[in-house]
């Protein structure tokens, strides 16, 4: 018999898609009857309350989870999100049901020792529910009370070797691609400079100082599967210099069906024989590619690596051998002044450990953010306030034609002083020996 | 309750104290096959919807089995998927970033296994515990937020929602017979912790009434300057109110200004905004990360509101089937949802979509807005 009627809820039981309400019920059965016959630290019924407090506000269609409030380890000013419910008596097992968030290594590859030895904390000391994964990346560890957080951290660090993520006005958990651990489009090694740059800035990932969140994100090709020009205030996104790699023999075979176009992604349909000339050739936003019937060319200098070409025929052709990355900054969504996309700072890094220049190039931005944001204030709307030239300024990056879509459309422009002969200081007698007043 | 202690001694909190370790190191977790080979794959095909098989130089290929999965994971669920990866993938697994579940092998005889054992797996409930699929033209998993489980400013469910439009497209998850891939994601508020502004289906919840002043707690609850900065439209301000004959400092809402984004509860918590008549959902349409053929675009707002509808919003997910049957039926092969509208024109998508045009739609918020109006005489009847 369960603590709370949840109708609504169960109503989420049926259809063929994984049912969270059927996990959480799940959960609730197993820590009821206990069979590994765990010490619950919190009290064991908190999933059936979870399912109660979450009924509730599908009959009233508003939530009964309150501010965080401050809660949180020991010299860290993050990772932990206090969560109070409204309705306390009611759901007294979820009064308190505070998250974790646990940083994630690189790309989200686990071992089960792994991951059993996170479920098993999980379930002595908080819920026993969780997220795989938040939307930032991190293991989120949802709903325990305020004594078990140093617990927590102490088991993580100590037994898991693991650590806490970020929340707050800090640096957020980066996060990666699986880049060429799996992946042959990868123009860097995306999982590597997320974990040596999630190490290297521990301290501002850990406590606040910063005017609000700042997200690192790294896509290894321009494909962009974790969405880092969206989402990050600093992004690598992987590109490449040179050529093109090209397989004659093996476009032909594309040409002539022995290969499945685009991997074979579009086989759940007919589109009839693929056509070189129209799904190529005609799609390249460059127009720089051409076809005469036996053999491809590309003009590579007119390329702007769109991945069209390589997505289609990726036994074909491959990304170029001079590889580095893009960077981007000032991603972010709508709020406070609307939504962002990254803008492009530096056409091209080499990015190799010890990513010196990378590294480089965040501090002095981040020197910079510090010292003009405003509080809640994002990295892309300090650019926007103070311009994108301070930006440039700061980093010591020279401006080129490559950072606009095309030039400004006014004439309000500034110049610095020492580019107008004489400064802005003017003798006003000598002024007024030539013009009478 | 007593706490059983970890080793953590509160007296001195400093004690053998580990901090800024920093998450384990990736390649401790690599499958042997993605050792092997990182940095040498060649090239990849997708076998079948949810299975990839990517061929390195040495020859060796690793198959990979892509399931969906409610993000929203149970220890006892998480403990299943180390007992299949056991079985069949050496120990190993990965999750990605829109929460799937990928478990590899090198052994395609272990491959057909493993999908034979995870069709069998479903909860009581009925819902298959791990449907295969996510890959290529079709649908993947959708990323959201926590919503009702667990946020204090949504406007809507994440996990209800998600699951209910989810089943109603489940043949498009198995499938790869859309034009190209579609990404679908859920933000509960406008704050968008997912990726809902560059999504091609972005639903959000949006609140409708301006936040209450509850006068009794905005000075004992809120840094009142810090709410005022917050508000983008400056519609917070400070002022004096009479209580019980005295008159204390609070905050007013000017009611017109406010477009109810919440910024001011997060910094104030006695600007209750929640409102479960006047919040729902707003569904975002065309937007895209990728930098294929053409640049990465924003979500457009095509439906202002639609009602919450618990348990399964059916409202939200006819809209979103809609769209999604007219994107499959009308779009080129390897064109996205908005390169699609953008071919055809926002006035022939929303007739063909049979939504109406409200003046909601029209941007009216800082200076992009002008951009988004119509300044050619090139449109369509």
């Amino acid at each position: 018999m369960p603590k709370h009627p949840t109708p609504k809820l169960d109503e989420l039981e049926s259809g063929p898609w994984p049912s969270f309400v059927s996990d959480i019920k799940q959960e609730a059965v197993n820590r009821i009857e206990n069979p590994n016959k765990v010490e619950h630290q919190i009290p064991a019924d908190c999933p059936e309350d979870l399912l109660g407090v979450l009924e509730l506000s599908y009959n009233d269609g508003e939530t009964h989870w309150k501010h965080g409030g401050i809660v949180g380890v020991f010299g860290y000013g993050g990772g932990v999100i206090g969560r109070y419910c409204d309705q306390p008596e009611q759901f007294p097992s979820v009064a308190q049901f505070h998250t974790l968030r646990v940083n994630q290594p690189s790309a989200k590859y686990y071992d089960t020792k792994y991951l059993r030895a996170v479920c098993d904390l999980w379930e002595r000391r908080g819920s026993g529910l969780t997220n795989m994964h938040g939307s930032t990346g991190d293991i989120v560890l949802l709903g325990t009370q305020t004594p078990q957080l140093e617990e927590i951290f102490f088991e993580l660090t100590h037994d898991l070797d693991s650590d806490l993520g970020g929340s707050g006005s800090n640096l957020r958990t980066p996060e990666c691609c699986l880049g060429p651990s799996r992946c042959e489009f990868a123009c860097f090694d995306t999982q590597d400079i997320c974990h040596d740059l999630t190490l290297s800035y521990q301290d501002e990932l850990h406590r606040p100082a910063f005017p609000y969140k700042f997200k690192f994100k790294f896509d290894g090709c321009p494909n962009g599967c974790v969405a880092a020009i969206a989402r990050a205030d600093f992004s690598l996104i992987g590109t490449w210099k040179d050529d093109i790699k090209m397989d004659h023999s093996a476009v032909a075979a594309y040409v002539g069906g022995e290969f499945a176009p685009n991997a074979g992604a579009h086989s759940g349909r007919n589109w009839g024989k693929f056509d070189i000339q129209k799904e190529v050739v005609e799609r390249c936003p460059t127009g720089c590619m051409s076809w005469d019937g036996s053999k491809l060319r590309i003009n590579n200098r007119e390329c702007t690596r769109c991945m069209h070409c390589i997505n289609a025929m990726p036994r074909a052709l491959r990304i170029g051998s001079e590889r580095g990355a893009s960077i981007f900054v000032g991603a972010k969504a709508p709020v406070l002044d609307g939504a962002q996309m990254g803008s492009l700072l530096l056409p091209f890094v080499e990015v190799t450990p010890p990513y010196t220049e990378v590294k480089d190039i965040i501090e002095k931005i981040w020197d910079w953010w510090m010292s003009e944001g405003k509080n809640r204030e994002r990295l892309g709307e300090t650019i926007r306030r103070l311009s994108f030239q301070r930006l440039l300024d700061v980093t010591g990056i020279k401006p080129q034609a490559a950072h606009v879509q095309e030039p400004r459309h006014n004439p309000y422009m500034f110049f610095k002083e020492d580019e107008v002969p004489g400064g802005f200081e003017r003798d006003l007698e000598a002024h007024r020996k030539r013009h009478k007043r | 309750m007593t706490v059983t202690s970890s080793g953590y001694n509160p007296e001195k909190p400093m004690e053998n104290r580990v901090s800024d370790i920093g998450p384990r190191r990736y390649d401790e977790f690599y499958p042997p096959v993605i050792a092997r080979n990182k940095g040498k794959w060649l090239y990849h095909e997708f076998l079948a919807p949810g299975v990839l098989v990517h061929t390195a130089e040495s020859g060796e290929k690793v198959y990979t089995l892509r399931c969906g999965a409610s993000r929203l994971m149970s220890v006892t669920h998480l403990r299943e998927i180390c007992a299949i990866a056991d079985k069949y993938c050496k120990g190993f697994v990965r999750f990605t970033t829109r929460n799937n579940i990928e478990f590899m092998t090198d052994n395609p005889e272990d491959l057909q296994a493993l999908k034979a054992d995870l069709s069998t797996r479903a909860f009581p409930g009925g819902s298959q515990k791990f449907p295969v699929g996510g890959t290529g033209a079709g649908i993947s998993n959708i990323v959201h937020t926590q919503g009702w489980v667990h946020c204090h400013t949504p406007a809507t469910d994440a996990s209800g929602p998600v699951k209910a439009v989810m089943d109603e497209l489940f043949a498009e998850f198995g499938a790869m017979r859309l034009p190209a891939h579609l990404r679908i994601s859920l933000a509960c508020c406008i704050n968008m912790c997912g990726a809902v502004h560059c999504s091609d289906i972005g639903l959000v919840g949006v609140h409708r009434k301006p936040p209450m002043v509850d006068h009794e707690w905005t000075g004992r609850l809120c840094e009142m300057p810090l709410a005022v900065a917050s508000c983008p439209t400056g519609a917070v301000r400070q002022v004096k109110v009479e209580r019980n004959g005295e008159e204390v400092k609070s905050l007013a809402i000017n009611k017109d200004r406010c477009m109810y984004c919440g910024n001011c509860y997060t910094m104030c918590p006695a600007l209750p905004i929640s409102d479960g008549f006047g919040d729902g959902i707003a569904v975002m349409v065309g937007g895209k990360v990728s930098n294929r053929i053409t640049a990465p675009k924003f979500s457009k707002v095509v439906v202002a509101y639609i009602p919450n509808e618990p348990p399964r919003w059916p409202k939200v997910t006819a809209v979103v089937k809609n769209i999604v049957e007219i994107y499959a039926a009308g779009a080129r092969k390897y064109e996205r949802l908005g390169e699609w509208v953008e071919r055809i024109g926002w006035e022939r998508f929303f007739s063909l979509a049979g939504l109406e045009f409200t003046h909601h739609l029209i941007d009216d918020f800082r200076d992009p807005a002008y951009y988004t109006w119509r300044q050619t005489t090139q449109f369509k009847f």
